[in-house]
């Protein structure tokens, strides 16, 4: 039973780590994108990007996960009542949503994008103005200050908040199975549900134990590799 | 030649007229010190002329070129702003050194991207940046700071890291170097290891415009100085003129309470 069990948790700590990645993959620059359409000088920039960022923050995951799998069949629903026949009417009503994982992933990503991009925007907007000056009076051109000067101080005060944010993307991948993704959760629910067995779950919360042990652990490296310079 | 004149500069911060037409020149290898009190415009001059705020009106010539026109209204390209920004140097009251970087590469890092912009820099990279490194350590040894090359900024003293910012500022080869309130940041026994190296600087020729809150420095260094007030140049002359004899009432109440 025990190796079942061990099994069958593998597997859906598979699909876990799968989203994990994924989602920093993608939501790391993403966010940095954000980050920089909310500090635009451009309005429209930068309004869309606040108000993006605002309702993302402000809704929980759990309901984007729902309205990004569900959605564009519902709207494609809606559409289809309206019953007007033209190409682009007819191509609209038959749009079918992402596949559950894809689905996941992009809300998990879009989610996660917005809080990194607040992280990195209070990271980059702490750092002192007297850093740009002196690269300027210096001769040195936009791109120069933001990647030799600016870019290792922001890294050195938004390692932290990351770290923090990351652990808690760990525990949020379980709720991947709102849409049915069989990760972890879903996979010791199961024995819950087909054996009254509830030690299981609590088996799986040593996965997310050691995994998130393992992100501690790495995130202290990384600080203490930065100790050499304080900022 | 002067080697810097500035012509009637204005500039104003919304309806806080804060230089009213300042005009001055300074000639190769001259020493200028700016007084005044609190407010008076100082690092606004030097801010304008550094590029870090732009002037209303007036111009500002640098040898002889022009490197600020405000009567030329046109857009300029980002990189012929920063060909002009490099004929002059300036040193800040807060060093803002590069934290990451120690004491060497901060020195060295503008001047070996600015090289990547030569032509001949791919075909003679090493030469190149053996020249840097050489003329790196030449200018830190200058100012005392052999022993301190791999050192990072929170490692050092704060008259050791005003030192290593005026070698950063002096290895970009500046015809003229600012400083705005180099000392004022330090305690009193780092304030004279930093006057000394600039007195040194002066002693090798260079051409140098000091905003300056030390009285006895000022007179024992400058050819020239400028006591502002209110925006504009009060009083200027050689240190004897203005400190011995000044004629405004307005330096003499600001003398008067400088070296009470
Ligand atoms: N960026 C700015 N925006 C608005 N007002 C400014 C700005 N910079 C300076 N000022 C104003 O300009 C005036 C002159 O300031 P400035 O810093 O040039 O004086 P200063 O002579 O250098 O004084 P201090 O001896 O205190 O350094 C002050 O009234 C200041 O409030
Ligand atoms: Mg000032």
């Amino acid at each position: 039973m025990f190796w079942n069990v061990t099994v069958s948790l593998l597997e859906g700590f598979m699909t876990t780590l799968e989203l994990f990645c994924l989602t920093l993959i993608f939501a790391i620059p993403l966010g940095l994108i954000i980050s920089f359409g909310s500090m635009s000088k451009i309005f429209p920039i930068k309004w869309i990007s606040k108000t993006v960022v605002w309702v993302i923050r402000g809704t929980p995951l759990m309901l984007q996960l729902i309205v990004v799998f569900y959605g564009p069949e519902l709207i494609a629903g809606w559409i289809g009542e309206l019953g007007i026949d033209n190409a682009l009417f007819n191509a609209l009503a038959g749009m079918k949503g992402l596949d559950r994982f894809p689905s996941v992933l992009l809300a998990f990503v879009i989610n996660y994008a917005c809080y990194f991009s607040e992280i990195y925007r209070g990271g980059i907007e702490s750092i002192p103005k007297g850093q740009y000056e002196a690269c300027q009076v210096l001769g040195m051109t936009k791109s120069q200050t933001f990647f030799r000067v600016v870019l290792l101080q922001v890294v050195k005060r938004i390692v932290p908040p990351m770290g923090n944010e990351i652990i808690t993307l760990v525990k949020d991948t379980s709720l991947a199975r709102t849409i049915a993704v069989y990760e972890i959760i879903w996979n010791a629910q199961k024995f819950i549900k087909n054996g009254g067995l509830l030690w299981p779950l609590i088996y799986a919360g040593a996965f997310y134990l050691i995994f998130n042990g393992l992100l501690t652990v790495i995130f202290s490296r990384i600080e203490k590799k930065m100790d050499y310079f304080k900022a | 030649m002067a080697i810097l004149q500035v012509d009637s500069l204005k500039k104003s911060f919304g309806k806080n007229e804060v230089l009213k037409g300042i005009s001055l020149s300074l000639e190769e290898g001259q020493v200028m010190s700016i007084i005044g009190s609190s407010g008076s415009g100082k690092t606004t001059l030097l801010r304008c002329i550094n590029f870090l705020e732009t002037a209303d009106s007036g111009q500002i010539f640098v040898d002889g070129d022009v490197i600020f026109d405000g009567e030329d209204k046109s857009k300029h390209k980002a990189k012929e702003t920063r060909e002009k920004q490099l004929k002059i140097g300036l040193v800040f009251q807060q060093f803002n050194l590069f934290p990451q970087y120690n004491v060497f590469d901060n020195v060295t890092l503008a001047v070996k991207l600015k090289a990547k912009e030569r032509e001949d820099y791919k075909g003679n990279k090493k030469q190149i940046l053996k020249e840097i490194d050489e003329n790196a350590k030449k200018i830190l040894a200058e100012m005392g700071l052999s022993d301190k090359m791999e050192a990072y900024p929170w490692q050092l003293s704060g008259g050791q890291q005003q030192r290593v910012a005026i070698a950063r500022a002096l290895a970009l080869e500046p015809k003229i170097l600012f400083f705005d309130e180099p000392t004022s940041a330090l305690d009193p026994e780092l304030t004279i290891e930093v006057l000394k190296v600039i007195k040194e600087l002066r002693n090798m020729g260079r051409t140098m415009v000091v905003v300056t809150h030390e009285m006895e420095f000022a007179r024992n260094v400058s050819d020239k100085v400028i006591f502002m007030a209110d925006g504009i140049i009060e009083e200027e002359g050689c240190p004897t003129d203005v400190f011995d004899h000044p004629k405004s009432e307005k330096t003499k109440a600001f003398l008067a309470k400088s070296f009470e």
